[in-house]
């Protein structure tokens, strides 16, 4: 058994509630951090600890912290990411869900830490219940003195509020976020100034995921060091990893960075090995975004060593041979799946979600998707391979927020690595059409091609 | 093109209203924008799931903001309706993960048993169907959304289930 430092109290009956929460040593971070500790002491606890970004990108929280503007003298705001909507990913929402006050705990410590007295938590809009949940937990906590004007004595002040988005992907990216949060459309905005100097109504803000706020708690009740003990290397501490696909047990789990891949997917403790007798074909180990990797790189890495479930191995060669860890959206496809409908998917949700405002990924999104329908359907051509390449190239690195680079790696590493699948698709389109996708045929049954080479 | 206006009776309630004042109060004085999309949740939700010109010019008049400020939201964003739809929205996540779990032919199921395509709506206004993207249940597939809830695991019969209790009127759609 790993250790558990989000989850170990999951099971607590009751947990989600605020006297069993209290029972069992919640709040306890806000106590130690208000009444002993000064926020830049707080701050410092998490540079020590060396806590990533939970969200995807992994950037070093502490540091992000450091970055807030405190010589303007203009109010402060930290914003908590839940929207929550990256395909794969749906650890947030179990943790608000089932103890929802671990991230409140969290918000009003690190709120304190970054000097905020008005903070907020974005919940994507289809988990309305959760929100429901969130706002419940909030009123709770403030009758019981955990918020508002002079927190404990302190002479603290903070005001934390539950705030819902209405259905948009790029809502999760930080700066649409924002914008969503004044009540506007989505739209990313341009970089520099980052938001921790102009922010939320232009005043400096942190956002951070649900997860590494409902981090701090632990790490203020032990040590940065502590937190800094487990994991391997830059990869400190423990990660939610929620796990779907072909798999026997999918679900969140809490996991220590550096377990390896194959116990994470074989052992009963974690995911079972794979949900029927067909075999492992593929992995996405972080989230749709992520590039996806066959077989033979998931266990090992190129040059042979174990993969890992930490930041660095499973990046491992770059995206020649390695992925990312990404949001630890662990998708796991056996091989019944097909990549180029698993591939037009994943398009078509980017062409969904692109906001519109940068030509590249608004026009490149949708012919991405249109150019894989067609040779998912058996009307593809030979050179579409090579478009569907040249397009993903110039979406990436050329729009102004991720959202385009989301949308040309998986496409760029469906190619890479699962050519042939592409190229029997375009020259058996006979065999393409009409096939049950997904579900019932395996792959490996139509698809006859080895190297190149037709061998029917 | 001919563009179709439906007509909306707009209904503001006392209820309604305060809980609108109380989401406007969350944010600064100098910020009622900021109030717009939780607004819109709750008046959407008091008015049969969809939201009429009208409706938005209203929701405009609350915040102090222009209508078109409403307008360019509502169309942003996929959870708001611009016309009417069925009482109850069976919405199917149709992303890949639950894909791999039987989404599509879930859909499919769906489909034919109420005779409608995705999209559409049954001649009684009782169900709408419709496909979206990935709503963060990929462990649980396949699944949907129907009102402010979740419905995991799906099967047919649990769909069958779902559509006789529906017309039982056996469904909260609202946390409230």
């Amino acid at each position: 058994m790993s250790q558990k430092i989000l989850l170990d109290k999951i099971n607590i009956p009751g947990i989600k509630t605020y006297e069993v929460y209290r029972q069992n040593g919640g709040y306890a971070s806000v106590e130690k951090a208000l009444k002993t500790l000064t926020p830049d002491e707080v701050t410092e606890e998490v540079k020590k600890s060396g806590l990533r970004g939970r969200g995807g990108a992994g950037f070093p929280a502490g540091m992000k912290w450091s970055f807030i503007d405190k010589k303007s003298g203009k109010p402060r705001h930290l914003v908590c990411n839940a929207d929550e909507s990256e395909p794969g990913t749906f650890k947030d929402r179990y943790l608000m869900e089932f103890i929802p006050h671990l991230l409140i705990e969290g918000m009003i410590t690190s709120s304190f830490a970054l000097g905020a007295n008005l903070s907020y938590i974005y919940i994507r809009g289809e988990y309305m219940w959760v929100f429901k949940i969130l706002e419940r937990a909030i009123a709770e906590a403030k009758a019981a003195g955990w918020l508002g004007k002079n927190i404990l004595g302190t002479g603290y002040d903070l005001e934390l509020y539950v705030h819902c988005g209405a259905g948009a992907y790029i809502c999760g990216e930080e700066t649409a976020l924002i914008e969503s949060l004044e009540g506007k459309r989505g739209n990313p905005r341009i970089k520099p100034p980052f938001p921790a100097v102009s922010g939320l109504w232009a005043n400096p803000t942190v956002v951070n995921n649900v997860e590494t706020i409902a981090t701090v708690p632990w790490i203020i009740n032990n040590s940065g060091d502590d937190y800094a003990k487990i994991g391997i290397g830059r990869s400190t501490g423990t990660k939610l990893i929620s796990a779907s696909g072909h798999i026997k047990n999918p679900g969140v789990y809490e996991i220590e960075l550096g377990l390896s891949v194959d116990e994470f997917m074989n052992s009963d403790e974690y995911l079972g090995g794979m949900s029927s007798s067909r075999p492992l074909k593929a992995f996405v180990p972080g989230g749709s975004s992520v590039p996806i990797l066959p077989v033979e790189l998931i266990f090992k890495t190129a040059n042979g060593e174990d993969r890992l479930m930490t930041y660095e191995s499973l990046s491992d060669g770059g995206f020649a041979t390695g992925s990312m860890l990404g949001s630890g959206g662990f998708i796991v496809y056996n091989d019944t799946a097909c990549v180029v409908r698993n591939t037009w998917n994943f398009a078509r949700f980017y062409h969904h979600e692109s906001c519109g405002q940068c030509t590249p990924c608004r026009e490149g999104t949708g012919w991405l998707e249109k150019i894989l329908w067609r040779i998912e359907n058996g009307q593809g051509r030979e050179e579409d391979i090579e478009l569907l390449w040249s397009i993903q190239s110039k979406i990436e690195g050329n729009t102004i927020c991720p959202l385009g680079d989301a949308a040309s790696w998986p496409v760029a590493a469906a190619i890479r690595h699962f050519r042939d699948e592409f190229e029997y698709h375009v020259r058996f389109p006979e065999k393409i059409k009409n096939r049950d996708h997904f579900v019932t045929e395996p792959f490996s049954q139509v698809k006859h091609l080895v190297g190149g080479k037709v061998i029917v | 093109m001919e563009r179709k206006h439906y007509k909306q009776e707009i209904n503001m309630t006392e209820a309604l209203m305060n809980r609108i004042n109380e989401l406007i109060s969350h944010y600064p004085e100098d910020r009622r924008k900021s109030a717009l999309l939780p607004v819109l949740h709750e008046v959407q939700d008091a008015h049969d799931n969809w939201l009429s010109i009208e409706l938005q010019d209203k929701v405009a008049e609350i915040l102090h903001i222009k209508p078109i400020e409403v307008y360019e939201v509502v169309t942003f964003y996929s959870m708001y309706n611009q016309k009417p739809v069925g009482k109850y929205m069976f919405e199917f996540c149709q992303t890949s993960c639950c894909c791999l779990n039987g989404a599509e032919n879930l859909m499919d199921y769906t489909s034919e048993k109420l005779g409608i395509k995705m999209g559409e709506t049954t001649p009684d206004g009782m169900f709408t169907i419709a496909g979206v993207e990935c709503l963060g249940a990929c462990g649980y597939a396949p699944m949907m959304q129907l009102g402010d809830f979740y419905k995991e695991k799906l099967t047919e019969e649990k769909i069958d289930q779902l559509i006789a209790d529906c017309r039982d009127d056996k469904i909260i759609l609202h946390d409230k």
